[in-house]
């Protein structure tokens, strides 16, 4: 029987969940296991330390799972060991494939969620106006050191490399066993691809007006989620809630519509969009019944880009260049 | 420090999408009356307002235009029925999330220019290029020179 296939897992600016979905697979990880050998797994599942990966050969790793996007100094380096260290780099899950939710960080600099986070948040008792450094001394004697905190969040592949993505906050358990399988039976599509059975969530989606054969209607009110509840089988975008189904990839099973709620795009974007956001607009405005609607949608980025901001064109917020030194002095991609 | 750069050294970089059937026309029109506008624009010409994609206006703010214009047909003109009205909801949409992210609203602008309306295309590019001159260089882009 064949050797195993190693495997190392890095959790960075994410939440833990993509982790779970391969906990999820609960039986079916059993049996991959008898096929994998993890050789590092941070910061959860397992013990090992950085310093454990760092002193493994080069190329020594069969395929890498990177999740969560890169915000810190610490999760820009581990990136940068994982690259070293593994055959195949996976961005796994939307925060490291785009930057996921906590990439609509980029809508503010970092100056604006500093002075928030540490200055002016009613429950912030800060006299000093101490905001985090990357050294400090303690007791006149212990240096002790912080990641930096950069100015704004980046995806997996402005920093290295990227073999493949995967969609999804998390991936579906389903679809990471069948990623499992891809990787063991060597059945992966061309590098720098999606890893995506390439369908869209309105491909396979229960409310879908062309499986009824019905005509794709204009949208005649623009609604939130909160305002009533959408009517059985019938497609939530023609019933007003904004639903981004049309590009995004489907692997979920579209499973948000099945539960009342519109699919807001964490599988990624289908083939061939460039910038899911931008897509987007032109999808959802381009079916609106009448002008007014525009102005209705509520905060269009975090509607829009929920989960791919810091992948995109606009990538982040613009400063203009009186105040643009922080942008200079952000690491340029790909040092 | 001044708080706009100094018009002597800086000359923004517009680009106009302009509508084959209309605002093109009108483009080529202020041409050939000897109606003058500013060297700053730069014309795109596309076979309707509605195949301007928000992609193609935020690749052009990126990629060093200061402002982006795009011309279409007045309502109910356009040659392809509805082109323009698609264009126009597009269009406002992008605006809104481009104003979040930083960009000057300004710096965007969409209007219904036809082929008979030389002068005004004359008028309007002036007027874009006068605004544009006040706000200064995109930030988006690389500084603004090219
Ligand atoms: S993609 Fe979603 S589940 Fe995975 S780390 Fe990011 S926030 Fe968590
Ligand atoms: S728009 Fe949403 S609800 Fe409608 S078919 Fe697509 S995924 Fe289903
Ligand atoms: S329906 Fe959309 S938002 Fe919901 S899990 Fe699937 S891809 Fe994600
Ligand atoms: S043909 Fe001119 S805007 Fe459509």
């Amino acid at each position: 029987m064949a050797e195993k296939l190693k495997l190392a897992y890095f959790l960075a600016g994410g939440c833990g969940g993509c982790d779970m979905a391969i906990v999820d697979l609960s039986e079916s990880l059993v049996d991959a296991l008898a096929h994998l050998e993890v050789v590092f797994w941070a910061p959860t599942l397992t013990d090992l330390k950085y310093k454990d990966l760092e002193a493994m050969p080069d190329k020594a790793v069969d395929i890498g799972l990177y999740s969560g996007m890169i915000r810190l100094g610490e999760q820009e380096h581990i990136a940068k060991v994982m690259r070293r260290k593994c055959k195949v780099l996976i961005a796994y899950g939307i925060c490291a494939a785009l930057g996921g939710i906590p990439g609509m960080g980029n809508m503010h600099t970092k100056d604006e969620l500093f002075r928030t986070v540490y200055f002016q948040t009613y429950s912030t008792d800060n006299p000093d106006g101490i905001a985090p450094q990357t050294k400090c001394v303690v007791d006149g004697k212990y240096e002790l050191t912080l990641p930096e905190f950069y100015g704004y969040v980046r995806p997996l592949h402005h920093v290295v490399d990227v073999d493949y993505f995967v969609g999804g906050c998390p991936p579906h358990h389903t679809f990471v066993g069948k990623i499992l399988e891809a990787i063991l039976t060597g059945d992966l599509p061309p590098a720098g691809s999606w890893i995506t059975g390439g369908k869209s969530a309105c491909d396979v989606c229960e409310r879908n007006p062309a499986a009824r054969g019905q005509e794709r209607e204009s949208i005649k009110t623009v609604k939130r989620t909160i305002d009533g509840t959408p009517e059985e089988g019938k497609c939530l975008l023609q019933q007003g809630y904004l639903c981004l189904g049309p590009l995004t990839q489907g692997d979920c099973g579209s499973l948000c519509p099945k539960v009342d709620i519109p699919c807001r795009g964490c599988g990624g974007p289908i083939p061939g969009v460039k910038d899911f956001g931008l897509r987007a607009i032109s999808a959802i405005a381009g079916l609106l019944e009448k002008e007014a609607l525009v102005d209705q949608i509520p905060s269009p980025v975090k509607l829009f880009y929920r989960y791919s901001l810091p992948g995109s064109l606009l990538g982040k917020k613009a400063v203009r260049s009186e105040n643009a030194e922080e942008d200079r002095n952000q690491p340029d991609d790909k040092a | 420090m001044k708080d706009r750069p100094d018009a002597y050294y800086w000359k923004p970089n517009i680009l106009v999408f302009a509508c084959n059937w209309c605002t093109y026309q009108g483009a080529d029109l202020a041409g050939s009356l000897r109606y003058s506008y500013p060297t700053s624009v730069n014309i795109i010409r596309v076979p309707c307002s509605g195949r301007v994609e928000p992609e193609f206006i935020v690749e052009a703010l990126k990629k060093g235009a200061d402002a982006v214009f795009v011309g279409g047909c007045h309502p109910g003109d356009c040659h392809y029925k509805e082109g323009n009205f698609k264009a126009v909801r597009r269009f406002n949409l992008l605006k809104r999330v481009l104003t979040s992210m930083g960009v000057e609203p300004e710096r965007v602008r969409f209007d219904w220019i036809s082929g008979s309306e030389g002068k005004r295309f004359a008028e309007v590019m002036t007027e874009f290029d006068e605004t544009i001159r006040k706000i200064g260089p995109n930030p988006l882009g690389r500084g603004g020179n090219g």
